[in-house]
């Protein structure tokens, strides 16, 4: 690690100030920065906690829907989400160990964007909207491939507002070492249709299966999706899994989710 | 019921308190008044020459002390290896130098070039940093059988090869054990690999040096499993720096798992570099430098063919074994291959004729040596394998092929055709025991109720055996061993009967404080609390060869016997005298020593004073004071044995293995405290599941390691394993240590590979997946579901 100045505001305000200087970055729970820092791999001259605003935190329902502050820990939203979406605290209930959950939060994992993070499934599958210190982003628009997002330097994420469907689930299958998702797919079924995210298996991050979501439009079940099959080019091979074999899994997982969806 | 405190009662173990508080102190916790603190700049290419590092601008760097290069140790030797393998053709091994920083060439990632000592770690680290390094990468020899090809490139350029050795053993057998094999009924071939692994203790390396110019006087705080061998190894060959100037201390160490055996080059240049700046020099490895640095384990490449005649009795065995040295030799690499792996091949079976064949090479990877089991996990695994494969091309049941062929209970000892001579055994019984507690009369039923929920359910087995107690001297000087392997003791018995009892075996986490301490206490009859274990300090311990192998029971045990022994004799000569009574009729019983047939006695306690207030003493022909030393040195290893049972549930779509019940039958002899014996079982069985299900270090074609961090590096967790049923109950003491004991350290680690890769080989059977005759480890949810879909 090397040094730097560390700032922890009270207001957004003062946060976007503070973030609109070069070099000065946003921080979270740290769970992947500071990791990323010990490591040198990254070395921003100003860290901004956004942990200290307490507009940026919570679990909020309304409008049929569940707003939750981009600095919310995956342990708050497993356990205040429940109520509202427990499709989406149960996805949060299971990143990483307990240690994770408690500092983690959903704004961090959303702006970080690993191909292999389990919320952006979530959002891409609920069509949320992200919610910055300057704009609204549909979540089809914000995920841009491997750790590639529509956000701006400086720009802040506050909040996700998720629309809450009427079935969902997510179905992760975890990387051996990391836990992160090997394939995690997250499937929603809204009166308009259904949506279907993928994540952990594309090299282009985070994606929706167009055809499963066509086929469980006309009818939710797993049988549905008998007949398809996601083409192994463009998935990820690693240590862990060839294209072919993420390609497959994508397939299982999502009948599981449609399975726990019921 | 055994006595709380004594041999044979589940006493808590004594250190944990510290541990589990939080409170040991480790290598780590030492800060030294003007420490310095040391960064290694260490190698990102897998093999390069060196043509010039420039390293002004980093001395140049803010509370820098100085740079060190490979210059700074022309005068210094390199690592020394500690054991010399004669190949086939009674040619020695070829043994490059091994120098403390990287000397003209880099061979693999990790390797250290340069050293920066400073005032803080972070300016050490900023510092290396600047330091400029020209170096031509150059093409890697990263397969084995690649790296023996005529046109490989070589890691050590006076080397004609990259062939450390081509080891033949019994070379006198192979004539034979071809001939069998020419006339045998039936042939099984299995090649496999027996995959690398990192040890990944939960304290990484740590290593503090410190140079008291006054007295001339070298200290060595350091994370080892075995202090003396390394003021030995590090004195004599590497700084030239005699036993008496040099004090090496392990302190509380947080597991070794054999990495922590073998002799780095952080030790050497600590020390070196404390006695050049006059101030103590600290370094701390990083969790992704052990990953670099730390000895790796196993890496065999094996095919192994197993010869029958008509009525399926093993006829013999031929093995050829690829065994990955990695660039340089670390401290016993050479023996875990070939010694501990080639003489175990016989495994619990009566084979005649057995030949194995072992190259071994280097390779641009880090050094490979032993670890948890070394030599015996590889052997135990192929034959283990081969056997269960024998069994289905035959279409007999595995495990009664296995007891046909068992050496029986009434041939012991037993000599094998690998040399070794086992003493004791019981296969039939553990194996009986296994499949009693593994409950295999019920397994049909819990197949059925797997397949309801989509599941294939399999069960396996695995018998073992290992050579622990390790070792004879005079046997292993024979076999190229540079050093002996007996075990020390010194027990100081102070005025008011508390002992102190220095130990040459040193515990990092097998609790020898508390199952130590058990022996005395038992054997003199006093509570356990007054005997204090002292362990790792090369100041205060004799020369004791340290801890590995399951030996410190058996052999460092055995010293504490002997020598508690040699004060039981000399205290009942006072109580004697006390007593005004013939020695010959002094009973010690319950920390009393009495005169037999009369109510006369004396208590520990009187007699120890005595000893240190010699007023009423025999002193003309006793000399006052209660101390003694023994060594022990083995007449033979110990033959651990045991049956391991695994039972799994494969998920067919995805190719995930859970491991639903693992059950163990060992025979480790004698057992002084069963609680910690099967607490040794059951990390020696997460570990040996790791292995099989999750651990892999992988290097990609250019030498980079894949697997460099817990992203990647799956190590297993609680939620991986079940709950394991162990038992002990079928003992067969060990007949030539005063004991009985055998050792349990490394068993679990040994069984349980074969046992879950049969066990998964065996759901996909029964479900039908019969062209799946193999999976090669770590069976990881991807490679199983290839299997079973055929590719
Ligand atoms: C052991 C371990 C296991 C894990 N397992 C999983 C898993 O199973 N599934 C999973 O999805 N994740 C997993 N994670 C990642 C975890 O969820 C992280 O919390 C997450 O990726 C980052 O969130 P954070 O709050 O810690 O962000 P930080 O590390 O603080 O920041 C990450 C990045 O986001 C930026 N940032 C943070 N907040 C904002 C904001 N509001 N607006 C704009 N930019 C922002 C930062 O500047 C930084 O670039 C794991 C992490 C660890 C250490």
């Amino acid at each position: 690690m090397y040094a730097f100045d560390f700032v922890k505001p009270g207001t957004l305000a003062e946060a976007s100030e503070a973030l609109s200087h070069d070099g000065a970055l946003p921080l979270a729970g740290g769970q992947t920065l500071i990791a990323a820092m010990k490591q040198r791999l990254n070395a921003p001259e100003k860290l901004v906690s956004l942990t200290g605003i307490p507009e940026l935190k919570g679990v909020c329902a309304g409008d049929g829907g569940v707003t939750i502050g981009a600095a919310t820990t995956h342990a708050a939203v497993a356990a205040q989400a429940a109520a509202y979406y427990p499709a989406l605290a149960a996805l949060a209930g299971q990143i990483g160990d307990p240690a994770v959950r408690n500092r983690g939060t959903i704004g961090g994992s959303l702006a970080n964007n690993d191909p292999a993070a389990c919320y952006p499934s979530a959002v891409l599958a609920s069509g949320a909207t992200i919610v910055t210190n300057t704009r609204e982003i549909a979540a089809d628009d914000f995920f841009q491939g491997m750790f590639t997002t529509a956000l701006h330097d400086g720009e802040i994420i506050t909040s996700v507002k998720f629309p809450v469907p009427q079935k969902a689930a997510y179905a992760k299958f975890q990387q051996p070492a990391s836990r992160f998702a090997l394939t995690g797919v997250f499937v929603a079924k809204f009166a308009d249709g259904v949506r279907v995210a993928v994540t952990g298996a594309s090299e282009s991050g985070v994606f929706r299966w167009t055809e499963a979501e066509a086929a469980l439009t006309a009818n939710f079940s797993a049988a549905a999706l008998d007949g398809l099959s996601v083409p192994a080019d463009g998935m990820i091979g690693d240590l862990h899994g060839t294209p072919e074999y993420r390609a497959h899994l994508v397939k299982v997982m999502t009948k599981r989710a449609v399975v726990a969806a019921g | 019921m055994p006595k709380d405190g004594g041999i044979g009662a589940s006493t808590k173990r004594r250190e944990d308190l510290r541990f589990l508080t939080g409170n040991g102190r480790y290598t780590d916790d030492i800060n030294l008044r003007g420490q310095a603190f040391a960064h290694f700049l260490r190698s990102d290419v897998a093999h390069g020459r060196i043509n010039r590092i420039d390293t002004a601008a980093a001395a140049a760097m803010p509370g820098v002390l100085r740079v060190f290069t490979a210059a700074d140790f022309a005068a210094v030797g390199g690592l020394p290896c500690g054991w010399c393998v004669t190949d086939k053709h009674g040619q020695p091994m070829r043994e490059p130098k091994h120098p403390v920083l990287a000397d003209g060439k880099v061979r693999h990632v990790g390797d250290p070039i340069a050293v920066v000592v400073a005032e803080t770690y972070a300016q050490a680290r900023d510092a290396a940093e600047a330091i400029v390094v020209d170096i031509t990468e150059l093409p890697a020899a990263i397969n084995m059988k690649a790296a023996l090809a005529p046109d490989a490139p070589l890691v050590h350029d006076d080397l004609p090869s990259n062939l450390c050795y081509d080891w033949g053993f019994v070379e006198d057998n192979k004539a034979a054990v071809d001939e069998a094999f020419r006339t045998a009924a039936h042939v099984t071939t299995l090649e496999l690999v027996n995959n690398r692994l990192v040890a990944n203790p939960m304290e990484p390396r740590v290593a503090v040096g410190d140079y008291d110019p006054w007295n001339d006087q070298h200290t060595l705080y350091t994370t080892s499993q075995n202090p003396h061998v390394i003021r030995l190894l590090m004195g004599a060959f590497v700084l030239g720096i005699p036993e008496h100037k040099l004090r090496v201390v392990a302190p509380d160490v947080g597991g070794g798992f054999g990495t922590k055996i073998f002799h780095y080059a952080e030790e050497a240049f600590c020390t070196f570099a404390a006695k050049q700046l006059k101030r103590p020099v600290k370094w701390t490895c990083s969790r992704s430098e052990a990953f670099m640095t730390d000895a790796h384990g196993r890496d065999h490449v094996t095919k192994i063919e197993l010869a029958l005649d008509k009525d399926n009795n093993f006829t013999a065995i031929r093995t050829e074994t690829y065994a990955n040295m990695g660039a340089y030799l670390s401290t016993f690499a050479p023996s875990v291959p070939t010694w501990l792996h080639g003489t175990l091949m016989a495994g619990n079976y009566r084979t005649p004729l057995i030949y194995v064949n072992v190259k071994a090479v280097f390779t641009n990877t880090v050094p490979v040596d032993a670890y948890r089991g070394a030599g015996r996990p590889e052997a135990t695994f192929q034959l283990e394998r081969v056997v269960d494969k024998a069994a289905r091309e035959l279409g007999v049941d595995p495990i009664e092929l296995r007891r046909q062929n068992f050496i029986k209970p009434d041939q012991f000892p037993y000599q094998t055709p690998v040399a070794v001579v086992y003493d004791t055994g019981n296969y039939h019984a553990t194996l009986d025991k296994l499949l009693e507690i593994s409950d295999i009369a019920g397994f049909e039923a819990r197949r059925a109720d797997s397949a309801r929920r989509g599941k294939l359910r399999g069960f396996g087995v695995a018998h073992y055996i290992e050579a622990c107690g390790i070792a004879p001297s005079n046997l292993v000087g024979q076999l190229g061993a540079r050093a002996g392997l007996y075990e020390s003791a010194t027990v100081r018995v102070n005025a008011t009967g508390s002992i102190s009892v220095y130990t040459g075996s040193h515990a990092h986490g097998q609790g020898h404080e508390t199952s130590f301490a058990q022996v005395v206490a038992e054997m003199i009859g006093i509570d356990a609390k007054q005997i204090d274990i002292v362990h790792g300090d090369t100041a205060n311990t004799p020369m004791g060869m340290g801890t590995y192998g399951s030996r410190s029971l058996a052999v460092g045990g055995s010293a504490i016997v002997k020598a508690t022994n040699k004060i039981i004799n000399k205290a009942k000569k006072i109580a004697a005298h006390l007593l005004e009574a013939s020695e010959d009729d002094i009973e010690l019983k319950d920390g009393k020593f009495s005169v037999a047939g009369t109510d006369k006695s004396v208590d520990w306690a009187g007699v120890t004073l005595a000893a240190y207030v010699p007023h009423n003493y025999p002193l003309e022909n006793l000399e006052p004071g209660l101390e003694e030393t023994a060594f022990y040195d083995p007449s033979n290893f110990t033959y651990p044995s045991g049956g391991y049972g695994c039972e799994v549930e494969v998920d067919p779509e995805t190719g995930k293995v859970e491991i639903v019940a693992f059950s163990a039958a060992d025979d480790f002899g004698n057992i002084v405290n069963p609680m910690i014996v099967e607490g040794q079982v059951q990390g020696g069985l997460a570990q040996g599941i790791g292995q099989a299900l999750l651990e892999s270090c992988v290097y990609d074609d250019n030498g980079q390691l894949l697997s460099g961090s817990y992203m990647d590096y799956a190590m297993p967790r609680a939620d991986d394993l079940p709950m394991f049923k162990v038992d002990h109950s079928c003992n067969t003491p060990c007949t030539h240590n005063p004991l009985g004991v055998k050792g349990c350290g490394e068993a679990g680690a040994i069984g349980s590979p074969p046992a879950v890769v049969n066990a998964v080989i065996d759901a996909l059977h029964r479900a039908g997946h019969t062209h799946v005759t193999h999976i090669d480890m770590p069976l990881t949810p991807a490679r199983v579901w290839a299997a079973i879909n055929g590719n």
